[in-house]
Protein backbone atom coordinates (compact mmCIF):
# COMPACT_ATOMS: atom_id res chain seq x y z
CA UNK A 1 0.00 0.00 0.00
CA UNK A 2 1.21 3.64 -0.85
CA UNK A 3 0.81 5.60 1.24
CA UNK A 4 1.60 9.71 1.42
CA UNK A 5 0.99 12.99 2.70
CA UNK A 6 -2.14 14.12 0.99
CA UNK A 7 -3.64 10.94 1.77
CA UNK A 8 -3.39 11.11 5.19
CA UNK A 9 -4.07 14.74 5.37
CA UNK A 10 -7.58 13.67 3.90
CA UNK A 11 -7.69 10.75 6.55
CA UNK A 12 -7.10 13.33 8.74
CA UNK A 13 -9.86 15.39 8.07
CA UNK A 14 -12.39 12.95 7.78
CA UNK A 15 -11.83 12.05 11.61
CA UNK A 16 -10.99 15.29 12.83
CA UNK A 17 -13.48 17.43 10.98
CA UNK A 18 -13.97 20.05 13.92
CA UNK A 19 -10.25 20.40 15.86
CA UNK A 20 -8.18 21.22 12.39
CA UNK A 21 -8.38 24.74 12.31
CA UNK A 22 -6.16 25.01 9.15
CA UNK A 23 -3.95 23.57 6.82
CA UNK A 24 -0.83 25.04 5.30
CA UNK A 25 0.93 23.58 2.18
CA UNK A 26 4.54 25.05 1.15
CA UNK A 27 6.86 23.19 -0.63
CA UNK A 28 5.78 19.98 0.09
CA UNK A 29 5.44 20.28 3.68
CA UNK A 30 2.32 20.25 5.25
CA UNK A 31 1.17 22.05 8.75
CA UNK A 32 -1.88 21.39 10.32
CA UNK A 33 -3.15 24.12 13.21
CA UNK A 34 -5.22 22.09 15.97
CA UNK A 35 -7.05 22.94 18.43
CA UNK A 36 -5.34 23.53 21.65
CA UNK A 37 -7.12 20.84 24.01
CA UNK A 38 -7.12 18.08 21.24
CA UNK A 39 -3.72 17.75 20.59
CA UNK A 40 -3.26 14.49 23.14
CA UNK A 41 -6.09 12.98 21.03
CA UNK A 42 -4.73 14.19 17.90
CA UNK A 43 -1.62 12.93 18.74
CA UNK A 44 -2.64 9.65 19.91
CA UNK A 45 -4.66 9.03 16.71
CA UNK A 46 -1.63 9.96 14.57
CA UNK A 47 0.55 6.91 16.01
CA UNK A 48 -1.68 4.51 17.07
CA UNK A 49 -3.75 4.20 13.58
CA UNK A 50 -1.27 5.89 11.06
CA UNK A 51 2.30 4.61 12.29
CA UNK A 52 3.84 8.07 13.12
CA UNK A 53 5.83 6.98 14.83
CA UNK A 54 8.99 9.46 15.65
CA UNK A 55 8.43 12.51 17.14
CA UNK A 56 11.31 14.26 15.62
CA UNK A 57 11.37 17.63 17.28
CA UNK A 58 9.10 20.19 19.83
CA UNK A 59 9.48 23.46 19.75
CA UNK A 60 7.64 26.84 20.66
CA UNK A 61 7.78 29.94 18.80
CA UNK A 62 7.09 33.27 20.94
CA UNK A 63 5.10 36.04 18.33
CA UNK A 64 5.08 38.98 20.82
CA UNK A 65 3.83 41.77 18.75
CA UNK A 66 3.39 40.14 15.89
CA UNK A 67 0.44 38.00 16.24
CA UNK A 68 -2.08 36.96 18.95
CA UNK A 69 -2.45 34.30 20.57
CA UNK A 70 0.82 34.79 21.03
CA UNK A 71 2.30 31.36 21.30
CA UNK A 72 2.55 28.54 18.97
CA UNK A 73 3.92 24.74 20.01
CA UNK A 74 4.86 23.10 16.84
CA UNK A 75 5.22 19.61 16.64
CA UNK A 76 7.47 17.51 13.58
CA UNK A 77 6.55 13.67 13.43
CA UNK A 78 7.47 11.44 10.98
CA UNK A 79 6.48 8.19 9.59
CA UNK A 80 9.11 5.58 8.37
CA UNK A 81 7.61 4.15 5.37
CA UNK A 82 8.58 0.34 3.93
CA UNK A 83 10.78 2.28 1.64
CA UNK A 84 12.13 5.67 1.60
CA UNK A 85 9.92 7.45 -0.65
CA UNK A 86 6.64 6.38 1.42
CA UNK A 87 8.82 8.14 4.62
CA UNK A 88 6.68 11.16 5.19
CA UNK A 89 6.57 14.11 7.38
CA UNK A 90 3.72 16.31 9.02
CA UNK A 91 3.80 19.69 11.30
CA UNK A 92 1.46 20.19 14.04
CA UNK A 93 0.93 23.27 15.46
CA UNK A 94 -1.22 24.34 18.38
CA UNK A 95 -1.98 28.18 19.26
CA UNK A 96 -1.74 29.07 23.17
CA UNK A 97 -2.28 32.75 25.19
CA UNK A 98 -0.36 34.68 27.22
CA UNK A 99 -2.62 34.56 29.58
CA UNK A 100 -2.93 30.79 29.66
CA UNK A 101 0.48 29.29 28.48
CA UNK A 102 -0.42 25.66 29.42
CA UNK A 103 -1.03 21.99 26.91
CA UNK A 104 -1.05 18.70 27.34
CA UNK A 105 1.83 16.72 27.29
CA UNK A 106 2.46 14.06 24.29
CA UNK A 107 5.19 12.73 26.56
CA UNK A 108 3.20 9.64 27.63
CA UNK A 109 2.66 8.78 23.52
CA UNK A 110 6.24 9.65 22.21
CA UNK A 111 8.95 9.47 24.50
CA UNK A 112 11.66 12.09 22.96
CA UNK A 113 8.58 14.37 23.65
CA UNK A 114 9.87 14.48 27.74
CA UNK A 115 12.86 16.76 27.34
CA UNK A 116 11.99 18.77 24.27
CA UNK A 117 9.18 19.63 26.50
CA UNK A 118 11.30 20.32 29.52
CA UNK A 119 12.67 22.65 26.92
CA UNK A 120 9.98 24.59 25.89
CA UNK A 121 9.19 24.81 29.54
CA UNK A 122 12.45 26.10 30.30
CA UNK A 123 12.80 28.35 27.55
CA UNK A 124 9.06 29.92 27.01
CA UNK A 125 7.34 29.26 30.30
CA UNK A 126 4.85 27.29 28.69
CA UNK A 127 3.41 24.21 31.16
CA UNK A 128 2.69 20.77 30.09
CA UNK A 129 -0.10 19.57 31.92
CA UNK A 130 0.62 15.75 32.34
CA UNK A 131 4.23 15.32 32.14
CA UNK A 132 6.02 13.12 34.28
CA UNK A 133 9.05 15.31 35.30
CA UNK A 134 8.52 19.31 34.53
CA UNK A 135 11.31 20.91 35.59
CA UNK A 136 13.92 23.27 33.90
CA UNK A 137 16.33 21.11 31.43
CA UNK A 138 19.20 23.51 30.83
CA UNK A 139 19.06 26.56 33.16
CA UNK A 140 19.61 26.19 37.25
CA UNK A 141 16.32 25.14 38.68
CA UNK A 142 16.11 28.27 40.83
CA UNK A 143 16.42 30.50 37.60
CA UNK A 144 13.36 32.78 37.47
CA UNK A 145 13.13 34.48 33.94
CA UNK A 146 12.25 32.42 30.66
CA UNK A 147 14.74 33.44 28.57
CA UNK A 148 13.12 32.70 24.92
CA UNK A 149 10.18 34.99 25.67
CA UNK A 150 10.96 37.99 23.32
CA UNK A 151 10.26 40.35 25.99
CA UNK A 152 13.76 39.33 27.87
CA UNK A 153 16.64 40.92 27.61
CA UNK A 154 19.15 38.33 26.36
CA UNK A 155 21.80 40.35 28.24
CA UNK A 156 20.22 40.29 31.48
CA UNK A 157 22.86 38.66 33.27
CA UNK A 158 21.49 39.22 36.76
CA UNK A 159 19.05 35.79 37.47
CA UNK A 160 22.13 33.58 36.29
CA UNK A 161 24.40 35.47 38.74
CA UNK A 162 21.92 34.91 41.62
CA UNK A 163 22.05 31.06 40.45
CA UNK A 164 25.91 30.93 40.29
CA UNK A 165 26.08 32.68 43.93
CA UNK A 166 23.46 30.18 45.45
CA UNK A 167 25.57 27.53 43.75
CA UNK A 168 28.64 28.87 45.13
CA UNK A 169 27.51 28.75 48.98
CA UNK A 170 25.64 25.73 48.70
CA UNK A 171 28.86 24.17 47.46
CA UNK A 172 30.98 25.51 50.22
CA UNK A 173 28.69 24.59 53.19
CA UNK B 1 73.42 30.77 44.11
CA UNK B 2 76.78 30.01 44.50
CA UNK B 3 78.90 26.64 43.05
CA UNK B 4 81.93 24.60 45.25
CA UNK B 5 84.27 22.42 43.06
CA UNK B 6 87.09 22.41 45.81
CA UNK B 7 88.11 18.58 46.11
CA UNK B 8 88.85 19.81 49.86
CA UNK B 9 85.00 21.23 51.02
CA UNK B 10 82.61 19.54 48.80
CA UNK B 11 84.40 16.24 47.12
CA UNK B 12 82.79 16.25 43.96
CA UNK B 13 81.41 19.67 43.86
CA UNK B 14 78.24 20.93 45.31
CA UNK B 15 75.76 23.80 45.10
CA UNK B 16 74.39 26.44 47.49
CA UNK B 17 70.65 27.97 46.70
CA UNK B 18 67.53 28.67 48.82
CA UNK B 19 65.07 26.40 49.30
CA UNK B 20 62.58 28.87 47.80
CA UNK B 21 64.68 29.15 44.84
CA UNK B 22 65.04 25.35 44.19
CA UNK B 23 61.23 24.40 45.08
CA UNK B 24 60.39 27.08 41.97
CA UNK B 25 62.64 25.62 40.08
CA UNK B 26 61.11 22.43 40.34
CA UNK B 27 57.90 23.51 40.37
CA UNK B 28 58.18 25.93 36.87
CA UNK B 29 59.93 22.24 35.26
CA UNK B 30 56.98 20.09 36.48
CA UNK B 31 53.71 21.76 36.08
CA UNK B 32 50.76 19.28 35.95
CA UNK B 33 47.81 21.42 34.47
CA UNK B 34 44.29 20.55 35.20
CA UNK B 35 42.38 21.04 31.68
CA UNK B 36 39.25 22.68 32.03
CA UNK B 37 38.09 22.10 28.55
CA UNK B 38 34.31 23.28 28.23
CA UNK B 39 34.14 23.96 24.28
CA UNK B 40 36.21 24.65 20.79
CA UNK B 41 39.09 25.90 22.37
CA UNK B 42 39.96 22.38 24.95
CA UNK B 43 40.50 21.34 21.29
CA UNK B 44 43.45 23.47 20.53
CA UNK B 45 44.41 22.73 24.25
CA UNK B 46 44.51 18.73 23.28
CA UNK B 47 46.41 19.99 20.21
CA UNK B 48 49.36 21.44 22.28
CA UNK B 49 49.08 18.48 24.76
CA UNK B 50 49.66 15.93 21.66
CA UNK B 51 52.88 15.06 19.75
CA UNK B 52 52.84 18.16 17.13
CA UNK B 53 53.29 20.89 19.72
CA UNK B 54 54.35 18.31 22.73
CA UNK B 55 54.11 20.55 25.96
CA UNK B 56 56.28 17.80 27.87
CA UNK B 57 59.37 19.69 26.25
CA UNK B 58 58.36 22.20 29.07
CA UNK B 59 57.83 19.36 31.50
CA UNK B 60 53.76 20.17 31.46
CA UNK B 61 52.39 17.05 29.66
CA UNK B 62 50.88 15.71 32.79
CA UNK B 63 47.93 16.57 32.65
CA UNK B 64 45.73 15.79 35.65
CA UNK B 65 41.52 15.17 35.77
CA UNK B 66 42.16 15.02 39.54
CA UNK B 67 42.56 18.79 40.84
CA UNK B 68 44.34 17.48 43.83
CA UNK B 69 47.32 16.30 41.65
CA UNK B 70 47.47 19.58 39.46
CA UNK B 71 48.42 22.91 39.95
CA UNK B 72 48.22 24.72 36.67
CA UNK B 73 44.74 25.43 36.14
CA UNK B 74 43.78 25.77 32.16
CA UNK B 75 40.27 27.09 31.47
CA UNK B 76 39.28 27.01 27.45
CA UNK B 77 36.30 27.38 26.38
CA UNK B 78 33.18 29.08 26.99
CA UNK B 79 32.26 29.24 30.83
CA UNK B 80 28.39 29.91 31.44
CA UNK B 81 27.26 30.58 34.95
CA UNK B 82 25.61 27.16 35.58
CA UNK B 83 29.30 25.68 34.87
CA UNK B 84 31.23 28.58 36.80
CA UNK B 85 30.61 27.36 40.22
CA UNK B 86 31.81 24.09 39.19
CA UNK B 87 35.08 25.71 37.90
CA UNK B 88 35.20 27.50 41.38
CA UNK B 89 34.96 24.46 43.05
CA UNK B 90 37.48 22.60 41.19
CA UNK B 91 39.98 25.87 41.50
CA UNK B 92 39.86 25.51 45.09
CA UNK B 93 40.66 22.14 45.57
CA UNK B 94 43.54 22.60 44.08
CA UNK B 95 46.43 22.40 46.60
CA UNK B 96 48.86 25.66 47.07
CA UNK B 97 50.91 26.82 45.14
CA UNK B 98 48.76 26.60 41.70
CA UNK B 99 48.33 28.98 38.65
CA UNK B 100 45.59 29.64 36.42
CA UNK B 101 45.37 30.50 32.56
CA UNK B 102 42.36 31.54 30.43
CA UNK B 103 42.81 30.74 27.21
CA UNK B 104 40.53 31.85 24.63
CA UNK B 105 38.19 35.23 24.60
CA UNK B 106 35.36 33.31 25.71
CA UNK B 107 37.54 32.96 29.17
CA UNK B 108 39.03 36.17 29.04
CA UNK B 109 35.57 38.12 28.65
CA UNK B 110 33.01 36.24 27.46
CA UNK B 111 33.95 35.99 23.65
CA UNK B 112 31.01 36.14 20.68
CA UNK B 113 28.99 35.22 23.65
CA UNK B 114 26.96 38.46 24.58
CA UNK B 115 24.03 36.63 26.82
CA UNK B 116 22.23 35.84 29.80
CA UNK B 117 24.24 32.62 30.58
CA UNK B 118 28.06 33.35 29.65
CA UNK B 119 30.24 34.85 32.02
CA UNK B 120 31.37 37.90 31.43
CA UNK B 121 35.51 36.94 31.85
CA UNK B 122 36.55 34.19 34.65
CA UNK B 123 38.28 36.71 36.66
CA UNK B 124 34.59 37.49 38.04
CA UNK B 125 35.46 34.85 40.05
CA UNK B 126 39.31 33.17 39.77
CA UNK B 127 42.26 34.94 40.25
CA UNK B 128 43.54 34.41 36.49
CA UNK B 129 47.84 34.74 36.16
CA UNK B 130 47.59 34.94 32.09
CA UNK B 131 45.04 35.69 29.22
CA UNK B 132 45.47 34.35 25.96
CA UNK B 133 43.57 36.03 23.36
CA UNK B 134 42.26 34.00 20.31
CA UNK B 135 39.42 32.69 18.84
CA UNK B 136 40.74 29.98 19.80
CA UNK B 137 44.10 30.99 20.34
CA UNK B 138 47.19 29.26 18.10
CA UNK B 139 48.92 26.24 20.00
CA UNK B 140 52.21 28.37 20.22
CA UNK B 141 49.88 31.28 22.34
CA UNK B 142 49.09 28.66 24.47
CA UNK B 143 52.34 27.31 24.91
CA UNK B 144 53.71 30.95 25.01
CA UNK B 145 51.50 31.35 28.15
CA UNK B 146 52.94 28.02 29.97
CA UNK B 147 56.05 29.92 29.36
CA UNK B 148 55.25 32.80 31.13
CA UNK B 149 53.57 31.02 33.73
CA UNK B 150 57.01 29.43 34.52
CA UNK B 151 58.63 32.59 34.23
CA UNK B 152 56.44 33.81 36.54
CA UNK B 153 57.13 31.19 38.95
CA UNK B 154 61.08 31.85 38.45
CA UNK B 155 61.19 35.58 38.52
CA UNK B 156 58.58 36.13 41.95
CA UNK B 157 58.39 33.16 43.35
CA UNK B 158 55.78 31.24 45.38
CA UNK B 159 56.19 30.86 49.26
CA UNK B 160 57.18 27.21 49.96
CA UNK B 161 54.37 24.73 51.88
S1 LIG C 1 37.17 31.68 22.46
FE1 LIG C 1 36.31 31.01 20.50
S2 LIG C 1 37.27 29.02 20.14
FE2 LIG C 1 37.52 29.49 22.31
S3 LIG C 1 35.80 28.55 23.35
FE3 LIG C 1 35.23 30.66 22.89
S4 LIG C 1 34.16 30.53 20.93
FE4 LIG C 1 35.32 28.62 21.16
Amino acid sequence: MSFDLEQATVLLQNEFPQDILDIKEYRNETTLLIKKDQIHRFCKHLKDNLDFTFLADLTAVDYLEVKLPRYEVVYHIHRFGPDCEENIRIRLKAELTDDNPKIDSVASIWSSADWLEREVYDMFGIEFTGHPDLRRILMPEDYGPFPLRKDFDVRNREASKESFEKALEDGRD
Amino acid sequence: MGVNADPLVGGEGFLTTTIEAFANWGRKNSLWPMPFGTACCAIEMMGVFASRYDLSRFGAEVARFSPRQADLMIVSGTITYKMASVCRRIYDQMPEPKWVIAMGSCTCGGGPFDSYAVVQGIDEFLPVDVYVGGCPPRPEALIDAVMKIQKKIEMKGAPVV
